[in-house]
């Protein structure tokens, strides 16, 4: 299958930022267009797929939604990325439920082409990723409110109890407290079960960030 | 630095109590392997003395510290072995009252300094030691499965346990070269805080339709670095333990994230627990595995 692409540039893309080879590669023709973030998205019925990064928002946001039965050539992705550490190798795949098999062997052609790993999920707050990890993430930072443990002794059991690379809290840290509050009350929004509810530092963190203090992710 | 010489492990028979006596004989304190089930203690001193034969294998032992070590472990069915005992660390099955039942019988047997430590997953130490006349000495040392080779211990003190019984478990856990954290005496501690209701959510995310069992492993591995999804991970403790776990944390903390998800309770209904029933989130054919 190709894996040409173009890219259509809007303002700064958390999953492909200035300078990744995935830029670079892009030609002016191609079966798939692909819509980084702050461009709009038109339809282009022609074109084997269309893809439009997401952030915390659907892809339904994009191309409106029809009772069950939105789909077709276009689909969302996201590169994993907490905050502003290097964006991981794992693209979500956002699809509806009539996007096409077809486009979405395009998409994928053109993420695996470019050395990425792709998984596919419905169109949904969170996607996978987020979906998973805030509630873990406003759950150490509750317990750290509450005294379970210190921040450093729960980071230093999932190291060594689970084997993760790092633990809950000071990832949440290094990717931003504010940004975890972004991604977190996006999925509350459309949940609203208290373990989407952003924790108290988070929201804190937010608070500071707008009033220009502090964490400004 | 440690004041304890004796260590006693109950439930020594069983898959944590094995892991924990070879941390204790390996680290240099003699150790009373007790278990009510003989033939479990003949099985737990055989896979002893192969994962020692191992670890010389591999150059992490010499065959001298093998064979001192194994010489510091003695197995017994009687309770009465524990007496010289100066911290007996249980790991007995997961029941209130098969726990508070045998630290009401070692306050007959040992003496007034032994420190008593309770591996439990998913019960109170306060009140596994509302079992005994002495409190005080009660703590919890919760171990990571396989204790063996993990080196964390979740150490937690109950409502009446007395600092100098926390500070001697803390201190025989730096002395047999684990790595002790400080938790309080919730349901499931830090870790299973933190893991039970994570497994429940991507469970849940299945049930939903979010994605497939392999993508969602998939994701979690490619996005944060874990070695293992959550789905593989449910399929290796298995799916009755997870709904077990379930089962002892949710009455408690009434976090819905912690209740077994509908999914898991139809899959274990059906007989798909995982990796030992042959099939779980994934397919497994012997050893191989599918639908990764
Ligand atoms: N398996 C795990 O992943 C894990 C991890 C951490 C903690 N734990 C905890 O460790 C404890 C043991 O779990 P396990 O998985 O090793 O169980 P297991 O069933 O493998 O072993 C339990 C052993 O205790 C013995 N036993 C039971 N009651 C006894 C009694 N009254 N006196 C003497 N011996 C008795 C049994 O004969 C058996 O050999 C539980 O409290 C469990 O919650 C388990």
């Amino acid at each position: 299958m190709s894996s040409t692409y173009t890219i259509v540039a809007g303002g700064a893309s958390r999953s492909f930022p200035d300078g990744d080879p995935f830029l670079a590669g892009a030609s002016a023709e191609a079966d798939v267009v692909v819509y980084l973030q702050g461009a709009r998205y038109r339809p282009d019925a022609t074109r084997a797929a269309v893809l439009v990064e997401l952030d915390t928002e659907c892809l339904g946001v994009h191309t409106g939604e029809h009772a069950g039965d939105e789909g077709g050539n276009v689909l969302g992705f996201a590169r994993y990325r907490n905050g502003d550490d290097p964006p991981s190798g794992l693209v979500e795949l956002v699809r509806q439920p009539r996007t096409t098999d077809s486009a979405i062997a395009a998409a994928r052609a053109v993420l695996e082409g470019a050395g990425l790993e792709v998984v596919v999920c419905t169109d949904q707050p969170g996607r996978i990723v987020d979906r998973l990890v805030r509630p873990k993430y406003n759950a150490a930072l509750r317990f750290l409110d509450e005294g379970l443990a210190t921040a450093g002794d729960m980071d230093l059991t999932c190291r060594l109890g689970l084997g993760y690379p790092d633990g809950p809290i000071e990832r949440v840290e290094r990717g931003g407290l504010a940004r975890h509050h972004d991604v977190t009350r996006a999925l509350f929004e459309v949940f609203g079960t208290p373990a989407y509810a952003p924790a108290r530092r988070a929201v804190v963190a937010a608070a500071r960030r707008a009033r220009g203090d502090g964490d400004a992710s | 630095m440690t004041t304890i010489r004796t260590v006693g492990v109950c439930g020594a028979g069983g898959t944590m109590g094995a892991g924990i006596a070879i941390v204790s004989a390996r680290a240099g304190f003699d150790t009373v392997c007790f278990d009510a089930d003989a033939a479990a203690l003949d099985r737990a001193r055989a896979q002893t003395e192969g994962f020692f034969g191992k670890s010389v294998e591999r150059g992490k032992l010499s065959a001298e510290a093998r064979d001192a070590a194994l010489a510091r472990m003695t197995a017994t069915t009687d309770l009465g072995a524990l007496a010289g005992c100066d911290l007996v660390i249980e790991a007995v099955f997961e029941d209130l009252a098969v726990k508070r039942e045998l630290l009401a019988r070692l306050d007959q047997v040992c003496p007034e300094h032994t420190v008593y430590a309770s591996n439990t997953s998913t019960l109170s130490i306060t009140e596994i030691a509302g079992g005994c006349a002495r409190p005080d000495r009660v703590v919890g040392m919760h171990f990571c499965l396989p204790a063996q080779l993990m080196r964390l211990i979740e150490v937690s003190p109950g409502i009446a346990t007395s600092p100098e019984t926390f500070a001697a478990a803390w201190a025989w856990t730096e002395a047999a070269g684990q790595t002790p954290v400080r938790t309080e005496d919730r349901p499931g501690f830090i870790l299973n805080a933190l893991l039970v209701p994570f497994n429940n959510d991507a469970i849940r995310a299945v049930e939903a339709g979010v994605a497939s069992a392999a993508d969602v492993d998939r994701a979690i591995k490619g996005a944060l670095g874990y070695k293992m999804g959550p789905l593989e991970l449910i399929d290796l403790v298995g799916l009755d333990t997870q709904v077990r776990l379930c089962e002892a944390f949710y009455p408690i903390t009434l976090d819905p994230r912690a209740a077994a998800p509908p999914l898991l309770r139809r899959m274990v209904a059906a007989g798909h627990l995982g990796r030992k029933s042959g099939r779980g989130f994934y397919t497994y054919d012997g050893r191989a595995m599918f639908g990764g």
